[in-house]
């Protein structure tokens, strides 16, 4: 056996199933909008918006993203370890358990059994499903970077290292939770504890699901996709462990002017305003490693995804510690603002890192070139406009929202009530909903994209 | 050992990321586990009742804490907005904590109390009647649903709030004498969401409403009780606009925007009592009708001062006499 691709079957697996939950995923988020502007739509228990977000937000989370984490996961770990796969079995077996489990979650979402707690609604029998699939990927990871063949672990291991370990801690300690029965179960924290160890862990599973592995894949695939070497190794070990060290800190900054103790707000904020370091110390890494040789953008058509991918990075990580300032979050905290925020990160950032990355691995492992570089070009286009007219359109939105909530008049009474700021909403939810359309084309474009390129061969006669 | 090391060692590099990561998981989220500011309790916040919890659930099942938030900021106009700024030992019996991060709707930390039963048995089902540009989702069907109770006692014990077997029965028989009885305030609109055969039931909606109606209750009924009747406002004895006609064109503009849904088209009454008349239910003086409206009765007028502000109160008031007018025609 060759080194190093005893995976490609299971990393191929992981890129479909993420594929398909990312559609999935994006249609639900899709009727979701569709009901901020017509509430009638709402006509089904299980399709009432309460209920629906959940499932856009878990599907993309851990059906999209954590299914692209496997996939570029393994495909590293054999190249950068020029090791095979340690336990391929194990992986394919955790193949087949994910997208059980990820369909056994969309249903129970879609049933009402929920959590309350925002990205760990699962109910405690998935919860263990979510373990144990998490346990059979470090076991895979830790075991082929045991057995590796390459003295140094490059930067996207650490990551990817970091990931495992993060996951692992923080979703086991926001999960503890007492049963009522299959179904049901009750938070083993109360109030503001509750409120703090949820925060604490809806911040780093951004961290660890959003950030680190998907840095492990700027690291890797930019330098392999445009054959320039990452700039600085010793701004990457800064970064590292700055940003490491730094993230568990922050998840105060969703909680300021709640009841939680003022102190632990305080030093959420100031940890935030810190993390801006090292997360420009990826972005500046990332920018320098193209340092002169920028004709890439045009030569290379994977380059622009990785460029366009880490500048949002680095804007979604000046915006975050921003609004976590008291002034700003005490205007812009639950507004239309947030949820700009939160998809610049996510449609611009991880998905465009995590397409470039599969373009990259599914060409390699099929052996041709991508279908066409003129469709993932249109890809990359229609995600950018669809994502830039999403957010944007949001922040004005949040902007108009929090204006209205605390405009005062002379005598110091509320110039409009809260039904004036859900009315002047309208619009600006009719342009994100045309704006997801127009996101989801995109979309479109890259999974036919990416099937072509990963279709078999016809067999030669 | 030389530091570069590490990079050669996968299992040293997991352990030190466990320990780089665990200080600050340690220092703001484990020790504050411990702490007394994390888990103040008080004599006035009283744990769910049975029929509450359910209620909650309901809301949790529904996913209510994905457009609603419960956690009043300590800000002048979201003061204003929503009532007093939310406590930490309000939560004290929240397992879990359903504080939300989206006001999609508005806030709900102060809904306990503010508006009658009734109020909720109509906008709950079809938000859209009341509300013609509110984006709620319509939730019929938690009136046409029947409570399941087969596990309230078992989530009761799991919360430990220390309701015995006994307990627990009574405190569902006598919820379910309550909404299905003729006194029931709420009663006709109750009747006109519930299907026939679900009427002599507890409907999901019922628990719902309960549980609405505990929401940050016990803290206002405190500080009621601590501030005394509601005379704040004794000096403000004359309508600064008594007989202004453009005053009272005005107060009908506000009238519609705050007060219609509930005393009804031109005051003629709905869950709250009707205006076009000169029987006032908390006298009919300047004063009364300024202290009922500035700052709320007991039963489910909410308090406008501060959404308002006396001047518009008085627009209002101004209105309401004509209002009386019409009506005593």
């Amino acid at each position: 056996m060759t080194n190093g691709d005893r995976g490609n079957g299971i990393v191929m697996g992981f890129t479909l199933s993420a594929i398909f939950w990312l559609i999935v995923g994006l249609l639900v988020g899709l009727w979701l909008a569709a009901e901020m502007v017509f509430p009638a739509l709402n006509f089904a228990p299980w399709l009432a918006f309460g209920r629906l977000r959940v499932v856009h937000t878990n599907g993309l989370t851990y059906g999209f993203a954590v299914a692209g984490i496997f996939a570029c996961s393994f495909y590293m770990l054999e190249k950068l370890t020029r090791a095979p796969l340690a336990f391929p079995a194990l992986a394919r077996l955790q193949l087949w358990l994910f997208n059980i489990a990820i369909a056994l979650a969309a249903l129970s979402l879609f049933a009402g059994m929920n959590t309350s707690k925002e990205y760990a609604e699962l109910e405690w029998p998935l919860d263990i499903v979510v373990v144990v699939l998490w346990v059979m990927f470090a076991v895979n990871v830790m075991g082929t970077l045991i057995r590796r063949r390459e003295k140094q672990m490059y930067i996207s291991l650490w990551f990817l290292i970091a990931c495992v370990v993060t996951v692992a801690v923080v979703y086991i300690l926001n999960n503890l939770e007492v049963p009522v029965n299959l179904t049901k179960s009750y938070s083993a924290y109360a109030g503001v504890n509750d409120a703090n160890v949820q925060w604490w862990f809806g911040h780093n599973a951004v961290g660890a699901v959003f950030t680190f592995p998907i840095l492990a894949m700027f690291y890797y695939f930019l330098p392999r996709s445009t054959g320039l070497p990452i700039y600085s190794h010793r701004l990457s070990i800064i970064a590292f462990w700055s940003l490491v060290f730094g993230y568990l800190w922050t998840g105060a900054h969703h909680l300021m002017f709640t009841p939680l103790p003022e102190w632990i707000q305080t030093v959420g904020l100031a940890f935030s305003i810190f993390l801006i370091a090292p997360s420009w110390g990826s972005v500046v890494n990332g920018y320098y490693t193209l340092s002169g040789n920028w004709d890439k953008m045009k030569s290379n058509y994977l380059t622009k995804f990785f460029v366009f991918g880490i500048t949002f990075y680095g804007l979604q990580t000046v915006q975050g510690p921003t609004q976590a300032l008291r002034t700003l979050t005490s205007y812009f905290h639950y507004t239309e603002w947030v949820i700009g925020h939160v998809h610049m990160g996510t449609m611009g950032w991880v998905t465009m890192i995590i397409s470039a990355s599969m373009y990259f691995m599914t060409a390699k492992i099929a052996g041709r070139e991508v279908h066409s570089e003129k469709l993932a070009n249109l890809h990359f286009w229609l995600i950018l406009l669809g994502q830039l007219l999403f957010t944007v359109t949001l922040w004005i939105a949040g902007i108009v929202q929090g204006a209205m909530w605390k405009a005062v008049n002379p005598d110091g009474s509320l110039m409009y009530s809260f039904l004036d700021g859900v009315a002047a909403m309208y619009p600006f939810w009719e342009i994100r909903l045309f704006a997801g359309f127009l996101y989801f084309a995109g979309i479109a474009v890259f999974a036919y994209n990416l099937l072509m390129t990963a279709r078999p061969r016809p067999l030669a006669t | 050992m030389d530091a570069s090391r590490i990079y050669e060692r996968p299992i040293l590099f997991a352990i030190a990321a466990v320990a780089v990561v665990s200080v600050g998981t340690l220092v703001t989220t484990f020790i504050p586990l411990f702490m007394p500011s994390t888990q103040p309790v008080s004599p006035l916040v009283k744990p769910y009742t049975a029929i509450e919890v359910e209620g909650r659930d309901i809301y949790i099942r529904e996913g209510c804490n994905n457009c609603h938030t419960q956690t009043v900021r300590p800000l002048r106009t979201e003061v204003a907005r929503y009532g007093d700024y939310s406590k930490p030992e309000e939560s004290a019996y929240d397992r879990p904590f359903l504080w939300g991060s989206r006001r999609t709707g508005p806030d709900l930390a102060r809904i306990g109390g503010k508006y009658p039963d009734a109020w909720h048995y109509r906008h709950t089902p079809n938000p859209q009647s009341m509300f013609s540009q509110s984006n709620m989702p319509p939730y019929a069907w938690l009136a046409e649903t029947k409570l399941d109770t087969s596990y309230t006692l078992r989530k009761v014990k799991v919360l430990g709030y220390g309701y015995d077997d006994a307990e627990v029965a009574r405190q569902l028989s006598a919820f379910r004498r309550t909404v299905t009885g003729p006194e029931y305030a709420s009663a006709q609109i109750r009747s006109q969401v519930t299907p026939a055969a679900l009427r002599g039931e507890v409907t999901e909606l019922d628990a719902l409403v309960a549980y609405l109606q505990k929401v940050g209750r016990d803290l206002k009924e405190a500080q009621r009780a601590a501030a005394g009747p509601a005379t704040a406002q004794a000096a403000e004895e004359r309508n600064p606009y008594a007989g202004n006609r453009a005053a009272a064109e005005e107060g009908e503009k506000i009238f519609e925007g705050n007060c219609k849904v509930c005393h009804g088209e031109k005051g003629a009454g709905g869950f709250g009592p009707k205006l076009a008349t000169t029987k006032h239910k908390f006298g009919g003086t300047d004063a009364d009708l300024f202290t009922t409206v500035s700052g709320g009765r007991p039963g489910g007028m909410p308090s406008f001062l501060q959404k308002l502000g006396k001047d518009r109160i008085w627009k209002v008031i101004t209105y309401i006499r004509v209002l009386e007018r019409e009506g005593g025609k």
